[in-house]
């Protein structure tokens, strides 16, 4: 290992036990130590550069103030899948139409989500399908981001967050979420 | 037969040049990193696999803290000025010069509007998450003022809206945030969020693949 060269070893004897020759000192260092603690300092200055770079999603709203039916963009119905956020990380997803009894209505995961969002991309014409996000009152911020992170996930373009209606929340709240 | 001679010293490696290289990646990374300056509100950020950075010029910063309290900060002193002179206006709140330039000294704005007087004369260091936020109520949203003196102040120029939120702030909060922003017709704002590994075997990795 990197020790130090103390050199003085061989030199003993040659010249008879009376006389002292000076004893070579190396000027050698030991550097183990000092690289140890420059790659420690070091990885803590490569992890902590990259991760305080936040990342940012970009999100557009919609204009929905005018209520003008003929300016608005409808989505087929048959295209739309709808996604309900509700307590504890819960969800719940229907295609089509809203049913008042909320029969068609499916309970997913935040996990599970996905595989559905990709089968329906795949079983609709790509100009029909659209992802309506309705996060319900006692969803999370982060269970919102999750779903919009979904959408970039599963490459969907049309997606839009909408505030809950009051016959969805109502559904949502009689499933105890 | 000579037998060969075994040296016992253990092999010395010269540890300089590696002592070099060590510290010379060590000053790059110390000079290159920007250290993230301790955040009066504490916020827990979403994953998200998004690549964007997020911004950090022209930066319009609300936060909502895991209670939901709603904070404002923006990042130009001078258009903080303007931007509290245009909310002192428009709402008629009756504070003075000396009132309007300590706020934009300050670092965050974390109380509803009528609380504005009190806030001036606290300290910084009281700038935390014990404010009690804004006003986000859909009958008396605070945030509504705001984003329109920020328009107002920052038109045509460059402004980026910044949504930072916690992972357990509940909805509401943040459709009060958006709200705001639409009924000033700013459809544009980002979500900070910590990046994520894209999961292998979604349309977004196969799409990333064929790079």
């Amino acid at each position: 290992m990197a020790d130090v060269d103390l050199g003085g070893d061989s030199g003993h004897g040659k010249k008879g036990p009376g006389v002292k020759k000076a004893k070579k000192l190396s000027t050698r260092v030991d550097l183990t130590p000092m690289v140890d603690l420059g790659f420690l300092l070091l990885t803590f200055f490569v992890f902590s550069s990259t991760l305080s770079q936040p990342a940012a999603i970009h999100l557009t709203m919609p204009d929905d103030r005018k209520d003008d039916l003929q300016d608005q963009n409808q989505a087929k119905a048959s295209g739309a899948l709808t996604i309900i956020l509700g307590k504890d990380n819960s969800v719940f997803y229907y295609e089509g139409e809203p049913s008042a009894t909320g029969a068609n209505w499916k309970e997913s995961s935040l996990s599970d989500i996905r595989s559905e969002i990709v089968k329906k991309k795949q079983s609709t014409p790509a100009d029909d399908f659209v992802v309506v996000i309705m996060p319900g009152d006692s969803s999370t911020y982060s269970d919102v981001v999750s779903i919009l992170d979904e959408m970039k996930i599963s490459l969907v373009d049309r997606y839009a967050l909408v505030n809950i209606d009051e016959a969805t929340a109502k559904l949502l709240a009689s499933k105890g979420k | 037969m000579a037998r060969p001679v075994i040296s016992r010293k253990t092999p010395s490696i010269d540890m300089t040049a590696m002592c070099d290289v060590a510290f010379l990646l060590l000053s790059f990374f110390i000079l290159a990193t920007k250290l993230k300056p301790a955040e009066a509100i504490p916020v827990t950020n979403p994953n998200s696999v998004s690549t964007q950075v997020a911004p950090d010029k022209d930066v319009i910063l609300v936060t909502i803290n895991k209670d939901g309290k709603v904070f404002l900060a923006i990042q130009d002193e001078d258009k903080k000025k303007s931007i509290i002179e245009g909310v002192n206006t428009l709402r008629s709140l009756g504070l003075s010069s000396d009132q309007i330039d300590k706020l934009s000294k300050q670092s965050v704005i974390g109380v509803p509007l009528t609380n504005l007087k009190e806030q001036s004369a606290m300290n910084e260091k009281d700038l935390t998450d014990k404010l009690p936020g804004m006003s986000v109520d859909s009958s008396d949203n605070d945030m509504k003022t705001w984003i329109r003196a920020t328009n107002e102040v920052y038109i045509g120029t460059p402004a980026n809206f910044v949504i930072k939120g916690d992972n357990v702030a509940k909805y509401p909060g943040f459709r009060s945030v958006i709200d705001a922003m639409k009924a000033n017709e700013q459809f544009q704002f980002k979500l900070v969020t910590n990046p994520e590994a894209v999961p292998a075997g979604t349309l977004l990795w196969e799409a990333n693949k064929g790079k």
